[in-house]
C-alpha cells in the first residue's frame, strides 16, 4: 500500500505541471481566437459598440497579456471556466451538466472493449499460429480501420432503421416521465448502439495487443519451467501467461481515454446523445471558443485522473512497480 | 540393480534454416535406480539436450531416434497415495512399497508376475512381451508424467519462476494438480517444502514473489516445486551454475539431502566436473553430442580412460585439486 | 529490386501494397479520368448506384457524381494523410533527438510539454485549432500534426538516450564536433529506424482524423472529402445509405491497406537491421 501512495504522489506533482502547461496552452489559444468575448458578447445581445470599451474595461479585458493570464489562472482556481456564449450560462455548469452521460458513455465502452478484446485476445494467443489466431488478427486489423462515425451511422442503418430493434438516438425517450429502473433500462437501450459504435474500435486494439502480449509470454522461460512442472495447458494459459500479457493492456487503458474521449464526439453527434462531446461539437458550429477551450481543460483534467488510477491498478497488478524505491 | 530407464541409440538433431544441427549421436545409457548420476559436459556436448529428451521437454523442432524405455514398477511403487484413476492392487501390498521409501532396491519379478505389472500401472500404454529366464522386462513405450515423476530444475531461478504471481502459489499450484490437494492442503503441502528445502521463515516466503528473493533462495523454491508431487527422478541441468560459489555448495547439499530423504533417482547435469565428483556416484562424461565415458566416481576421477576426460580434470585448477584426487583413493 | 522483393514477402503485405496502389492511381488520375469539378452537377439527384454505366455509383442530393467524387475525396485523404504523418514525424524526430540528446532541463521541459500535448485528447485539440483558424487544407494537416508528434516524439528520445553512450558519439565530441551537428548528422540517423516504424500507424490516424474532421464540417469547403460524403449523406441515411456506406468502404480499405503494406515495410527494415 505505501508503494502504490508513493507512486500517487509523485505522479500527481508531475501532473500538476502538465496541467499548468495544457491551461498556458489553452489560454494562448484562446488569446488566437478572432475577437473576444466582448465582441461575441455584443453580437449575442446585439448591444451597441459603445459599450465595447465600458465592457472591455469591466471584464479586464484591456489589461496586459500577463494579467490576462493571472486572471485566468485565478478564475481556475476557484474552478471558473468563465461564460459560455452560445449558452450564456457559466461553462462550468454546462460542462457538468453534459460529464455523466459521457462518463457513462466511455466507462461502458472501455468496460466492452477490454473485457471482451482481451477474452478475443486470449482465444486467439492461446494457439498462436491456429486458423482462430490468423482469423481473429486479420478481422481485427479490419475493424481498427473502420471510422467510428461511419460505424455508428451503418449501425443505425441496420438496427435502427432496417431492424427497428433499438432507438436511432437520444439518451432516452424524450417526455417519457419514466423513472427508476425503468429510466435505466430506457437509457441502457438508448446506449447500446454508441456503445458499440465506439467499443468495437478499441475492441480491435485490446484484441492485437493481448494477442501479441500472449504470443510474447509464451516465449518467456517460466512457461517451459511451468510445464516441466507439468501444469496443465490450460492452467499455464489463464493463470499465468494471460496475467503476464494483461500488464501492458492495462497501461494501454490509460493511454486510450484521451483517444476515446476524443472520439466520443463524432459518436456522440451521430447519435445526438447529449454529453461532453456534443458538446464540443455544439460549440465549433456556435464559434463558443470559451466553451471549446473549457472542455479541453476538462479532459486534460479527467485523462489525468483516469491515467492515476490505472497506474494505480498497475501497481496493484504488478508485484515488481516500485519495488526498489521502497526497498522492498 | 535394477534401471528406472533405459536410453538407447538416442540421437537428436535440431532443425534450422533447413540445416540439420546434431546435438546427441547414438547414446545408450541405463539409469539405475536410486542412483545419483553425474552427466559431464562443456557446452555444446548434448548434456542439456538429454535432459530435455529425458523429461520430453524438447522443442516440437527437434528430431528424435532411438528410444528411452521407464520401468513402471520402479516409476509407481512407493506412491503414499493413489490417484482416483489407478485400480487398488494387491501387488501394491506385496511389500514394494514399504521397502522403496528409503532408496533399497524393491525384488526383481519373476515369470508369472507379468500381469501384476500391467494391472499396476494405468499409464502403460502397451504390454510387452516377456522373455523366459526371469529377467524383468521393461514395458515400452511408456510416458512418464512431468512433474509429477520427474522433477526438472532450471538453471536461471529467476527465469524459472512467474514474476507476478507469489512462490507460494506456484508451488501449490503443483500439489493441486498432481496430487489432487484442494487449496489449503496445498497451500499447507506448499509450507512444508518450504519448511523441507530450509527457507528462512517460511511463512513470510509463501507470500513473496520472485523478485523479493535472493538467487539461492529462488533456487530453493524451484526445487521444493520440482519435489512438491514426490518424483521418483529428479533432473538438475546446471541447477547451480547461476548461483555465487557459497551459495551453489549449499544447493548441492540440500539437493543431496532431498534426494536421500526420499530415494529419488538424480541426474545431475554441469559443467564442474567437481561439483559433480562430490555429489554423484556415476559420472558420464559427454563431448560433441556423444557419451564418451561412464563410471563410477572414482572410476571416473582417479583412472580416466580419455585423455579428454584427463584434460577436463586437469583443467580443474585450484585449491580444489588436491581433495579431488584423494576422494576416489581407495580406503 | 531486392527490397521490392523482401518488402512482398507476406500476403498481407501484398494485399496492402496493391490497395495502395490502386488508391495512388486513383488520386493521381482523378483530374484525367474525371475532368471539371467534382461538385458540378452529373445527372438526377439520389440515382442508386448501378443503374446508368456514366455514373457507376449514382449521384448525391444534388447530383453529383459519387465515383468522381470518390476519386478527388481519396486526393485529399491520401495529401492530408501523407503531410500531416511526415510533419508530425519531422516535428517529433527533432523534440525527441533534442530532448534526449540535450537531457537535463531541456529534457524536462520539452518532456513535460509532450505529455501536456498528449493528456489533450488530440480530436479535441484539432477540432479548437481548426475552429479557431479556419478551416482549409494546410490548417487541417497542421491541426493532425499537433496531435500525431508525441509518439514519435518518445521513441526518438528513447533510441537517443540509447544511442548517446555509443563510440562514435564520443568519437565525434572529440574531434570536436558542435552538439547540435552531432545531434542531427550523427545521432538522429541512427535513432529513426523505430520511429519510422511508427509511420503506417500515423498515416493512418491521420486519414481517419480528416475524415471525422470533414464529418462535422470543418474540412476543407473547396475539397470533395470522403468525410465530407459521408456527412451529406447521412441526411439520406433512410432512403439512400449507400451515399454515406460507399466513401465509408473507401475508407477502411484504404487505412487497411496502409496498415497491411505498413506491416510488410517494418518487417523489411527489421530484416535489414538484423543482417547489418
Amino acid at each position: 500500500m505505501n508503494r502504490a501512495l508513493a507512486l500517487i504522489r509523485r505522479r500527481l506533482v508531475g501532473s500538476v505541471f502538465v496541467l499548468l502547461i495544457v491551461i498556458i496552452g489553452t489560454f494562448l489559444l484562446l488569446e488566437a481566437a478572432p475577437g473576444d468575448a466582448v465582441d461575441a458578447y455584443i453580437v449575442s445581445t446585439g448591444g451597441d459598440t459603445g459599450l465595447i470599451e465600458v465592457l472591455r474595461h469591466r471584464w479586464g479585458l484591456d489589461q496586459s497579456e500577463l494579467t490576462r493570464l493571472a486572471n485566468y489562472l485565478w478564475a481556475l482556481c476557484h474552478l471558473d471556466l468563465g461564460q459560455s456564449v452560445t449558452f450564456s450560462r457559466p461553462i462550468r455548469d454546462v460542462v457538468l451538466e453534459r460529464l455523466p452521460t459521457t462518463l457513462i458513455l466511455m466507462g461502458s465502452a472501455t468496460a466492452l472493449s477490454f473485457g471482451l478484446g482481451s477474452a478475443l485476445g486470449i482465444y486467439a494467443g492461446a494457439r498462436p499460429g491456429s486458423f482462430r489466431d490468423r482469423f481473429l488478427s486479420i478481422g481485427s486489423l479490419a475493424l481498427y480501420a473502420v471510422p467510428g462515425f461511419w460505424l455508428g451511422l451503418v449501425l443505425i442503418v441496420v438496427f435502427a432503421v432496417d431492424l427497428r430493434w433499438l432507438p436511432i438516438g437520444g439518451i432516452e425517450t424524450i417526455a417519457s416521465g419514466k423513472t427508476g429502473l425503468d429510466r435505466a433500462a430506457d437509457i441502457a437501450t438508448h446506449l447500446v448502439l454508441p456503445v458499440s459504435a465506439l467499443g468495437f474500435i478499441y475492441l480491435a486494439l485490446y484484441l492485437r495487443m493481448m494477442r501479441a502480449g500472449m504470443a510474447e509470454a509464451w516465449r518467456q522461460d517460466f512457461v517451459l519451467a511451468a510445464r516441466a512442472r507439468g501444469l496443465s495447458r490450460r492452467r499455464i494459459v489463464l493463470a499465468h501467461v494471460a496475467r503476464n500479457a494483461l500488464l501492458p493492456l492495462v497501461t494501454m487503458l490509460g493511454l486510450q481515454s484521451a483517444q476515446m474521449l476524443g472520439g466520443s464526439v463524432v459518436i456522440e453527434s451521430v447519435f445526438a446523445v447529449p454529453g461532453l462531446g456534443r458538446l464540443a461539437q455544439e460549440a465549433v458550429a456556435g464559434r463558443d471558443t470559451p466553451l471549446l477551450l473549457g472542455i479541453i481543460l476538462t479532459s486534460a483534467v479527467l485523462v489525468i485522473l483516469i491515467n492515476l488510477l490505472v497506474d494505480l491498478a498497475y501497481a496493484l497488478l504488478d508485484p515488481r512497480v516500485g519495488a526498489s524505491e521502497a526497498g522492498a | 540393480m535394477t534401471a528406472l530407464l533405459s536410453i538407447r541409440d538416442l540421437s537428436v538433431a535440431y532443425r534450422g534454416n533447413g540445416v540439420e544441427v546434431p546435438a546427441l549421436q547414438g547414446v545408450s545409457l541405463e539409469i539405475e535406480a536410486g542412483e545419483r548420476l553425474a552427466i559431464i559436459g562443456e557446452s555444446g556436448s548434448g548434456k542439456s539436450t538429454l535432459a530435455l529428451a529425458i523429461a520430453g521437454l524438447l522443442p516440437g523442432a527437434a528430431l528424435v531416434r532411438g528410444t528411452i524405455e521407464w520401468s513402471v514398477s520402479q516409476l509407481q511403487t512407493s506412491r503414499s497415495f493413489t490417484p482416483p484413476s489407478v485400480l487398488p492392487d494387491i501387488s501394491l501390498a506385496r511389500g514394494e512399497i514399504g521397502s522403496f521409501a528409503v532408496g533399497s532396491p524393491p525384488a526383481t519379478l519373476e515369470i508369472g508376475e507379468s500381469s501384476d505389472d500391467s494391472a499396476i500401472s494405468p499409464l502403460a500404454r502397451e504390454m510387452s512381451g516377456r522373455t523366459e529366464g526371469g529377467v524383468k522386462e521393461l514395458q515400452p513405450k511408456f510416458v512418464p508424467l512431468l512433474g509429477r515423476d520427474i522433477g526438472f530444475v532450471f538453471q536461471d531461478p529467476s527465469a524459472s519462476l512467474d514474476p507476478v504471481m507469489a512462490v507460494g502459489k506456484q508451488i501449490a499450484e503443483v500439489a493441486h494438480t498432481h496430487l489432487n490437494l484442494g487449496g489449503p492442503r496445498a497451500y499447507a503441502k506448499a509450507r512444508t517444502l518450504l519448511e523441507r528445502v530450509r527457507l528462512p521463515d517460511p511463512g513470510a516466503a509463501m507470500r513473496a514473489y520472485p523478485h523479493q528473493l535472493s538467487g539461492g533462495q529462488k533456487q530453493r523454491v524451484v526445487i521444493a516445486a520440482a519435489i512438491a508431487a514426490g518424483p521418483r527422478l529428479l533432473i538438475a541441468d546446471e541447477a547451480t551454475s547461476a548461483l555465487d560459489t557459497i551459495v551453489q555448495a549449499e544447493i548441492v547439499s540440500l539437493i543431496r539431502r532431498l534426494v536421500a530423504e526420499d530415494g529419488m533417482t538424480l541426474l545431475f547435469i554441469s559443467h564442474d566436473i567437481a561439483l559433480a565428483a562430490e555429489l554423484a556416484e556415476r559420472i558420464a562424461v559427454f563431448r560433441h553430442g556423444k557419451l564418451l565415458e561412464l563410471g563410477t566416481t572414482a572410476e571416473i576421477v582417479n583412472a580416466p580412460r580419455h585423455a579428454y576426460t584427463r584434460a577436463l580434470l586437469d583443467a580443474h585448477l585450484g585449491l580444489d585439486t588436491g581433495p579431488l584426487r584423494r576422494i576416489g583413493a581407495p580406503a | 529490386m531486392n527490397g521490392l522483393r523482401r518488402l512482398l514477402r507476406t500476403p498481407e503485405a501484398v494485399a496492402g501494397t496493391m490497395i495502395l496502389a490502386v488508391l495512388f492511381a486513383m488520386a493521381l488520375s482523378a483530374s484525367l479520368i474525371f475532368p471539371g469539378d467534382p461538385q458540378a452537377i452529373a445527372g438526377p439527384a439520389l440515382l442508386p448506384p448501378f443503374q446508368d454505366w456514366s455514373l457507376p455509383f449514382g449521384t448525391d442530393r444534388l447530383g453529383r457524381d459519387v465515383l468522381a467524387e470518390l476519386f478527388h475525396g481519396a486526393r485529399t485523404s491520401l495529401a492530408v494523410g501523407l503531410v500531416a504523418a511526415g510533419a508530425a514525424l519531422v516535428i517529433g524526430a527533432v523534440v525527441g533527438t533534442l530532448a534526449g540528446f540535450a537531457g537535463g532541463i531541456v529534457d524536462e521541459v520539452l518532456m513535460r510539454i509532450t505529455d501536456a500535448f498528449q493528456t489533450v485528447p488530440g480530436f479535441l485539440l484539432a477540432l479548437a485549432f481548426v475552429s479557431i483558424v479556419g478551416p482549409s487544407l494546410g490548417v487541417v494537416v497542421a491541426a493532425i500534426a499537433l496531435g500525431a508528434w508525441t509518439g514519435p516524439a518518445r521513441v526518438a528520445r528513447a533510441e537517443v538516450l540509447s544511442i548517446r553512450e555509443r563510440d562514435y558519439v564520443a568519437g565525434a565530441h572529440v574531434i570536436g564536433m558542435h552538439p547540435l551537428e552531432i545531434a542531427f548528422r550523427e545521432v538522429l540517423p541512427n535513432a529513426l529506424p523505430p520511429v519510422l516504424a511508427l509511420s503506417s500507424v500515423i498515416v493512418a490516424a491521420a486519414i481517419l482524423t480528416e475524415a471525422a474532421l470533414s464529418f462535422l464540417g470543418l474540412g476543407d469547403p473547396n475539397r470533395v472529402t470522403w468525410g465530407g460524403m459521408i456527412a451529406e449523406g447521412r441526411a439520406v441515411l433512410r432512403t439512400a445509405p449507400f451515399l454515406s456506406i460507399i466513401p465509408g468502404i473507401a475508407l477502411v480499405l484504404t487505412v487497411l491497406g496502409v496498415y497491411l503494406a505498413g506491416e510488410g515495410v517494418v518487417e523489411t527494415t527489421a530484416v535489414r537491421r538484423s543482417l547489418s
